[in-house]
């Protein structure tokens, strides 16, 4: 069944494959909406706030989601709606300019402030384009105010960051046209492994490169026809497509999960960039021998062990094929709330035969499945977990994989170990 | 818009699904955008929960706005019949699907299902969790109960009686049914429900064949007793059995309403509480500055203990939940403080730095407020956390529950001779302000690290946490009135008093047109303020 298994993704010359059978389902969803990317989007930028306008939902729902990092003194809020505000669109409007004034005003180090739409501010049509244009006006010079939605009827959990990538891109300088060649990384990851990202880029000789989202205000990156952009998430579609429509253009390449997913992208940057093949080789050559060794630490527990994702954060292709081709996993269901067969195709096309892609969620049909086929593992979100390990199926909580650094090889042994603890644990206890 | 970080009660919905999820074959429809799910998890991870809440979220997107909403809720109200087969359905909206208006109701009522469907209004712009909670309780009674049933005659039956509030993610709901049980054990009183927690439709429909009804959480059961009371003509209980007093007041008072000897219970041999304040090694504990915040019932509850049982002074009192701020208004009364009624937590830590307490017993939330201002800490009410569900037994009604409340209160404080060594070896380099107690170092080891601020000037009120320094919360801030003489001598007070003794000493200067602060204005303003 794996026989293709250890192959690396074949290089683009041949004919397209045929699409793959998709289960796609229409029902219960048992994920996040887009507002709880704020919980580490806040974190990434240092100098942003991010303003829901929402509902106490809302504000519950961060509250819920970020958990055990209550009162790390947050840069989030949510501006609750009330009954009077629901009155009459005018005072809504000001009621969010009271709010925004008193809030730079106390937080005079924030320099971004992004305004982000709820599903109750949509269904009103509170228009916070208009609303964050108004206050940028107002607070020129001070703070950049940007807006994008997060609602739960437009997007599923990280759909939230590509919203809020997205929005940036319009404010991105123009980079010269003749300027040089630039590399853009694009997803936000945890600062040390970003770090790592750009040490092997400055080894592989690739200068000129900008990263989005930025740590700080004043370090968004220009974009132009001279901009190459490499994803290092696979959630970024609408990001991508507005990086495109100014002029970049994409790399093509499967994610840098492991140690042959992540040489696939480094190399498939090198490439781009028309660095020497043995430069390349010699430059990733340690990392991806130190990820293999860590993987090794692992195979013995997940090789052969069959795994079933639920939908979340879109991950679900690139680390199925992670744990397939690097670990021996078999995959038995690939849920992902949304697939972006483009920018996931060098990862789905390494997916053996027998693995059944979904889109989308009907929970209740699903939780079925999942019965009926007894994975070893099942990856399902918080609400699911606790009942899943009730009924006797060993489950690991989906957003670890969103709130941990598990990109590229100093990292590949602790992404697998991720999968191998639950399976570990469930031998070890007595009880 | 009310600006909002962190909130100590959902929205209404939640406290829907707490009652239907602490119930049996309840099922609860709840027209809702993906994302609302997120809720679940509370259950399934603070409760440790191993079944998922018996909810079913119609999930509409932008793209069915413009549609049919009401077609999806309606295939997902026949689709969670079928699967779950429950005895009663409730329906409502969450905050998102009020207002696009499709009444739920009016569509599950047209729809005809085989089972009762209970519809719940609940306005998410202008109502919280609590309330929710206690709306939904009431309205499964009322449309449930069978009105025929009524208690039989007593002629040689025990009394029968029905135990009502505790629900899903209540602070210690369980423990408490249990010793409340006990207690009803010993007098010879049969359950005839708890309810919501562990109920079933069947169960509420009999509801009337209890005696009399006993409301453990008033936030919870209140409406559904008082109307027990009025349709039904069961009388309810009215104290909570929170501490030894009370306890014994809850068990005269349950004991006259099923006409039975109370003694029985009075004299359980496992309540140590009393003897253990008296106890003279508590001596320390005499005058000790408690803070109390909570939900109502559980802070009027907790500063009661505190003043009458553990002898300590109550400098603060408040509660989140507005429904029930009049006993919290005149439980202040008692201990001549401000009632602290508000939703706002940034108001509540300004309201803790300004009393200066030794110990604030609240809610997570406080818990937080305390740790940054060192103070000690115990936590008495929802919201909760996954601590709040230890797998030990760990009431906070009857005997037992005081014995905890006296064990979990006591122990984060300093202990009497460790306090008196702090105090007369304040310049040991181990005693510095910045070490803090020993014994809280596991949680905070530095006590204002985490505040680390740029904020200057202090704003009133305070939205942001560090617009509160560690020197205003110490009293170590502007001090140009002060000669340094005085000023030295300022340091050597405890860091926990030190706040109230500087304000003191400079409104008594104030008072008295002194224009230096000297070691002799300290002293005479202490003496002045003298306990």
């Amino acid at each position: 069944m794996k026989a293709d298994a250890f192959s690396l993704p074949a290089d683009s010359g041949c004919g397209a494959p045929p699409e793959r059978e998709v289960l796609r389902e229409r029902g219960q969803r048992e994920v996040f909406c887009g507002l709880t990317g704020i919980v580490w989007l806040h974190r990434k930028m240092q100098d942003a706030f991010f303003l829901v306008v929402g509902s106490r939902t809302c504000a519950h729902l961060l509250q819920s989601a970020a958990g055990v990092m209550i009162f790390a003194e947050p840069r989030f809020a949510t501006a609750i709606i009330e009954e009077r505000d629901l009155a009459g669109m005018a005072d809504c409007h000001e009621e969010l300019d009271r709010v925004v004034d008193r809030l730079l005003a106390r937080r005079p180090e924030i320099k971004q402030l992004f305004l982000v739409g709820s599903c109750p501010s949509e269904v009103i049509k509170l228009d916070l384009g208009k609303a964050a244009e108004r206050l940028g006006a107002k607070h020129a010079g001070q703070v950049r105010i940007l807006n994008y939605s997060g609602s739960g009827i437009e997007t599923t959990f990280t759909e939230g960051e590509d919203a809020c990538l997205a929005s940036l891109v319009p404010v991105m300088p123009a980079s010269a046209p003749d300027a040089a060649p630039q590399l853009l990384l694009v997803g936000s990851l945890p600062d040390i492994v970003e770090d790592q990202f750009l040490r092997l880029f400055a080894q592989l000789g690739i200068e000129n490169v900008g990263v989005l989202p930025a740590r700080t205000a004043d370090g968004l990156p220009a974009v132009g026809p001279n901009t190459r952009i490499l994803l290092a998430q696979p959630f970024l579609g609408e990001t991508a497509q507005a990086l495109e429509g100014r002029g970049a253009r994409r790399i093509d390449a499967p994610f840098p999960f492991g140690a042959e997913g992540t040489t696939a992208w480094l190399k498939a940057a090198a490439q781009a960039f028309g660095i020497d093949e043995m430069h390349a080789n010699s430059v990733i050559a340690p990392g991806r021998e130190r990820a293999k060794r860590a993987l090794e630490h692992h195979r013995e527990k997940l090789a052969g062990k069959r795994i079933s994702f639920l939908p979340d954060s879109q991950l679900e292709v690139p680390l199925a094929r992670f744990l397939a081709t690097e670990l021996g996993m078999e995959p038995v269901e690939v849920g992902t709330p949304y697939l972006n067969r483009k920018l996931v195709a060098r990862d789905l096309e390494q997916l053996p035969e027998s693995t059944r892609i979904s889109e989308g969620q009907d929970v209740d049909r699903q939780l079925d499945r999942v019965r009926a086929d007894r994975p070893d593992l099942t990856v399902c979100g918080l609400g699911l977990a606790n009942p899943l390990e009730a009924e006797g199926l060993s489950t690991k909580w989906a957003i670890e994989l969103v709130f941990s650094p598990i990109h590229g090889f100093e990292q590949a042994g602790d992404l697998a170990e991720l999968f191998a603890r639950p399976l570990r644990r469930r031998d070890v206890l007595q009880v | 818009m009310q600006l909002s970080v962190w909130t100590y009660e959902g929205p209404p919905h939640v406290g829907a699904m707490r009652v239907a999820t602490a119930m049996r074959g309840v099922h609860y429809l709840l027209h809702a955008p993906q994302g609302d799910t997120y809720a679940d998890l509370l259950f399934t991870m603070i409760e440790r929960r191993n079944a998922r809440p018996p909810v079913t979220y119609t999930t509409f997107q932008a793209r069915d706005l413009g549609k049919d909403t009401a077609d999806l809720f309606q295939r997902a109200a026949r689709d969670a019949y079928a699967r779950f087969d429950p005895q009663v359905m409730l329906v409502g909206s969450s905050c998102t699907a009020e207002l696009i208006q499709d009444d739920p109701a009016g569509m599950a009522e047209a729809m005809r299902l085989p089972c009762p469907v209970v519809p719940l209004e609940l306005p998410s712009y202008s109502r919280k969790e609590n309330w929710g909670a206690g709306e939904t309780f009431y309205q499964i009674v009322r449309h449930i109960a069978d009105r025929d049933v009524r208690p039989g005659p007593r002629d040689g039956r025990k009394p029968l009686v029905n135990i009502l509030g505790p629900a899903a993610l209540g602070f210690r709901h369980r423990d408490d049914v249990r010793e409340v049980r006990g207690i009803l054990n010993t007098l010879g009183i049969d359950g005839n429900c708890v309810a919501p927690l562990g109920a079933s439709p069947a169960e509420i429909a009999r509801i009337g064949a209890a005696d009399f009804n006993i409301v453990l959480y008033p936030e919870i059961g209140d409406s559904a007793a008082r109307w027990l009371e009025r349709e039904f003509k069961q009388p309810r209980t009215k104290t909570i059995p929170i501490g030894v007093g009370a306890t014994r007041e809850f068990i005269a008072e349950v004991a006259a309403l099923a006409g039975v000897d109370p003694e029985p219970a009075l004299a359980d041999g496992e309540s140590r509480m009393p003897w253990w304040s008296r106890s003279v090694d508590s001596t320390y504990l005499t005058g000790k500055r408690v803070f109390v915040f909570g939900d109502a019932t559980h802070a009027v509850a907790a500063a009661l203990v505190a003043h009458e049982e553990l002898g300590f002074e109550v400098v603060g009192l408040g509660c989140y939940n507005r429904e029930f701020a009049r006993e919290v208004r005149d439980a202040a009364k008692l201990y001549g403080v401000e009632p602290l009624i508000t939703d706002d937590h940034l108001e509540v830590e300004d309201a803790i730095a300004a009393a200066a307490p030794e110990l604030v017993l609240g809610t997570q939330m406080e818990r937080h407020i305390a740790k940054r201002q060192g103070v000690p800490c115990a936590v008495i009410s929802a919201p909760v956390h996954v601590q709040d569900f230890p797998a030990r037994h760990s009431p906070q009604m009857g005997f037992e529950g005081a014995n905890v409340l006296f064990d979990t209160w006591v122990h984060p404080l300093v202990m009497g001779l460790e306090e008196h060594l702090l105090t007369m070896f304040r310049e040991d380099f181990e005693f510095s302000d910045d070490a803090g107690a020993s014994h809280l170092s596991a949680h905070s080891p530095s006590r204002h690290a985490e505040r680390v601020s740029a904020s200057s000037a202090p704003m009133a009120p305070a939205i942001q946490e560090e617009d509160w320094t560690p020197e205003q919360v110490r009293g170590d801030g502007d001090n140009s009135l002060w000669t340094a003489e005085a000023e030295r001598e300022l340091k050597k007070i405890p860091f926990f008093v030190r706040g109230k003794a500087k304000r003191n000493t400079e409104s008594y200067a104030s008072e008295q047109g002194r224009a230096a602060i000297d070691l002799e204005t300290l002293y005479d303003a202490k003496a002045h303020y003298a306990r």
